[in-house]
């Protein structure tokens, strides 16, 4: 191998200038190559989690027709309504708990227009793999804590440790009851809203 | 030392998870499941022949005294754009492999070869050193990747293999992680000597 440049200032300065500048150009460029299909790739996680929680179809843009609210505690719920021909046939909630085992659990739960949860979908969590994790299936309609076709009402779901009628996952009852905690807030937001902007929503119609 | 024996050399002889005991944090980190460590072994594996080719190509422009902050951004560069690729192309896998694939920069294997090889060598050897290390890092985590699956949850690559309730736990969890790689070394060393 030849000879290395000297390590003098000048050299060293124009070197690392030169290096940062052309790494950064080559990650900027990437960058641009990339944004649309991660861009694209969230709203599509986003759209499945919403066509898997609302049952039967639906031919409106739920992610257009979003609204949010805010939580006491400082989160934010966001509300997916679906309708076809302009009949509401149920919401996804995007939905979330403090209390899971490994910190936040987000959830996409669907409600029909009675109440009643239709399905759900686990976007995001930290719970101990093997336990907690089971939440994927555990709730659904051919797990043990089926969930779905209940309606948490106002007293909320609960697990049977508590009270409740749904069976905790085995060895990891604080991660179901984060989830009923996070299904419950759902219900809870949902049935604030669709009597406080019943009534907004009238008027832009 | 011929082509061969440089791309042979990671693999086997100087692998950098059971010799060289390099990258120890995304091994033990990731391999809860063998697509996760086979994700995370190509990727580090992508980083490695591109830093190796591109700092060997650089090497005798760049001032002995600012080699390492040199090789570190381009070492950075390729991790973000393996980054975005993944984020953009294979979106569940980089959910799943989450805060380890920005973590490559620091992965000791891909510096260690820069400063080891790459600087020294011409750009061909350079990029047969960075594919062996990177198939050796590759196999090493899918191999206990798939020990940490099949034991833990009773899968393997996600196929079931037999009941999930046979599983260990542990194996799933961080001190399996241990066990299994202990193991491993264990065994590769008695097969090297």
């Amino acid at each position: 191998m030849g000879k290395k440049l000297e390590s003098n200032f000048m050299n060293m300065v124009i070197v690392l200038f030169a290096v940062t500048l052309i790494a950064s150009a080559a990650v900027g460029y990437v960058y641009t190559l990339t944004a649309g299909p991660i861009e694209a790739a969230k709203q599509a996680k986003q759209t499945n989690a919403i066509r898997q929680v609302i049952p039967g179809e639906f031919d409106n843009d739920p992610g257009a027709d979003i609204w949010k609210m805010k939580t006491p505690d400082g989160g934010e719920l966001e509300f997916y309504p679906a309708k076809k021909n302009g009949e509401a046939v149920g919401t996804a909630v995007k939905t979330y708990t403090n209390n899971g085992f490994g910190g936040t659990v987000w959830l996409m739960v669907g409600f029909n227009p009675d109440g009643t949860i239709s399905n759900y979908s686990v976007l995001e969590h930290k719970e101990t793999p093997g336990l907690g994790s089971k939440m994927d299936f555990w709730f659904t309609r051919n797990g043990k804590g089926n969930v779905i076709g209940k309606k948490p009402g106002t007293h909320g779901l609960k697990v049977t440790k508590d009270g409740g009628d749904v069976d905790a996952i085995t060895a990891a009852t604080i991660s179901s009851r984060a989830f009923l905690d996070a299904v419950n807030r759902a219900a809870a937001g949902l049935a604030g809203t669709a009597d406080a902007t019943s009534g907004a929503t009238h008027q832009n119609q | 030392m011929n082509n061969f024996k440089v791309l042979t050399n990671g693999i086997f002889r100087e692998n950098p998870t059971f010799a060289l005991l390099l990258g120890m944090c995304p091994t033990l980190g990731v391999t809860t499941s063998a697509i996760n460590g086979m994700g995370m072994g190509l990727a580090t594996a992508f980083v490695l022949i591109m830093s190796n080719l591109v700092i060997s190509l650089v090497a005798n422009i760049i001032p002995d005294k600012i080699r390492i902050p040199s090789f570190i951004v381009i070492i950075a560069a390729f991790v973000t754009v393996v980054d975005m690729c993944m984020a953009a192309y294979l979106p569940s896998l980089h959910e799943s492999l989450g805060l380890f694939i920005p973590l490559i920069v620091v992965n000791c294997i891909v510096l260690g070869r820069a400063e080891a090889f790459a600087s020294k060598n011409k750009a061909l050897p350079s990029m047969l050193d960075g594919l062996g290390m990177g198939l050796g890092f590759t196999l090493s985590l899918t191999l206990l990747g798939t020990i940490r699956e099949l034991l833990g949850s009773g899968k393997a690559f996600n196929f079931p293999v037999f009941n999930e309730n046979w599983g260990m736990l542990i194996f799933v969890l961080a001190p399996g992680a241990f066990i299994a790689l202990g193991y491993l070394i264990a065994i590769v060393n008695r097969i090297r000597k």
